[in-house]
């Protein structure tokens, strides 16, 4: 064997309009190749309608030493979020 | 499972400094966490883990053999399609499992060539022969009812590529022991000769399935570390005890005996008491004496030498096409 196909991240996009989403990865030679097997593989049960290809060596991603730095910060933030305002009961719904 | 817990390395001597690590990567899994590719984790861990996934993945490779020996053969169209469909979701499972494998830093093809070496192992079961279609019934009732009974405590498993393909494997496989549960009620159901075949079946496959939960517990070594690590969830005799009693009912149901003279219900546990299967032949299945063994290595070998030529084209075009983009961008959006 020559060569190993590269490796591909398979991302799919459900019925109902929602995101892509990472399900999986597969070798494939090339895009096209990569598309037919992510349909072949991850498409078998109607889970998508629409389906992106990506090569694993183009995300970049984070590393758990930096878990810390990155997302620490937000964890004293709370008044981002709706929960963090008292809203008196005769407002009503906001 | 599909691994049977065999060859297991020794454990790794502490590097100097690591014990810190080892201990905060213990708490991690024992606060339930998800270990992810990344991630620090002891060389003994992945190690471990890059022989069950990549036994389990060419379990799910090799078992497609003795189920694909009966698609031409299946007896309507509609098995037909049934049939193909299963055993292509045999090819995705194992596809899942070497991805996962993958991300420990073995390439697919390094598990391949070890599968055909024979460094590596898949499943006893694929062992055996499937000598008719009844056989295929029995493979999907009692081969996949093992199968899952182990995948669905390993989808809690600690290491999240692993866990995840255990998720969607999950999601596939009650289809396959239906479809042979349905093959085998047909049967069971049918001619005095038909019934006969599908006695006959779990006859052949009884023990090799209660096999393919590994070796009894006191023979099973490295149980203990794989526990505390959560890649291993319940111990080969408390699966093989779950199997036997969910399967039971199920055989009656059939109108057909389990072939165990001492299989009787005991109250007091809760369960069937059964005879064990015979461990010697498990062992010399594993070594490579088994009906099937040399067929199925060698079905496999012939398929990569075959898909040699194919493999290489594909890549070739594909360097071709991207030269002629002048090393254009892959397009993958909408
Ligand atoms: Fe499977
Ligand atoms: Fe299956």
């Amino acid at each position: 064997m020559s060569k190993d196909w590269p490796l591909w991240e398979i991302f799919i996009r459900g019925q109902h309009g929602l995101n892509h989403r990472h399900v999986g990865s597969l070798h494939a030679p090339d895009a096209e190749m990569a598309m037919n097997h992510a349909r072949d593989v991850y498409t078998r049960r109607k889970e998508g309608v629409s389906i992106w290809v990506v090569k694993s060596v183009d995300i970049t991603a984070s590393s758990p030493s930096e878990k810390g730095p990155l997302f620490d910060p937000a964890e004293s933030k709370t008044y981002r979020h709706p929960t963090f305002y008292d809203i008196p009961d005769e407002v009503g719904h906001m | 499972m599909y691994g049977q817990e065999l060859g297991a390395t020794q454990r790794d001597g502490i590097e100097a400094g690591t014990e810190e690590l080892e201990a905060a990567f213990q708490a991690r899994i024992d606060n339930n966490e998800r270990i992810e590719p990344k991630d620090w984790m002891p060389e003994h861990y992945r190690k471990t883990l890059i022989r069950m996934m990549g036994q389990h993945a060419h379990s799910e490779i090799v078992g497609q053999l003795p189920e694909g020996n009966w698609i031409t053969r299946a007896p309507t169209l509609e098995r037909k399609q049934i049939l193909l469909a299963k055993v292509q979701d045999e090819a995705g499972h194992g596809l899942y499992l070497y991805s996962a494998a993958e991300t420990l830093g073995v390439t697919r093809d390094d598990l391949t060539e070890q599968l055909l070496s024979g460094k590596m192992k898949y499943s006893s079961i694929f062992n055996y022969p499937t000598l008719n279609w009844a056989d295929i019934g029995a493979v999907g009732w009692l081969v996949d009812g093992a199968a899952i009974m182990n995948q669905v405590p390993l989808q809690r498993t600690s290491y999240g590529p692993y866990s995840r393909a255990m998720i969607r494997i999950c999601k596939e496989e009650s289809f396959h022991q239906r479809q042979g549960f349905d093959i085998m009620r047909k049967m069971a159901n049918g001619t005095p000769e038909q019934r006969e075949m599908a006695q006959d079946a779990l006859n052949r496959f009884w023990y090799p399935s209660l096999m393919m939960f590994g070796p009894s517990d006191k023979e099973s070594v490295h149980s203990d570390q794989s526990m505390k690590w959560r890649i291993k969830i319940n111990t080969n005799d408390e699966l093989r005890q779950k199997f036997v009693d969910q399967t039971v009912p199920q055989a009656e149901f059939l109108g057909l005996s389990v072939p165990d003279d001492k299989l009787a219900w005991n109250e007091e546990k809760g369960g069937y008491d059964f005879s064990e299967p015979d461990w010697n032949e498990f062992f010399q299945v594993i070594k490579g004496n088994g009906p099937c063994n040399e067929e199925r290595i060698e079905a496999r070998r012939k398929a990569w030498d075959d898909g040699a030529w194919f493999r290489d084209a594909l890549t070739a075009h594909a360097e071709k096409q991207a030269q002629r983009r002048g090393e254009g961008v892959l397009q993958a959006a909408e």
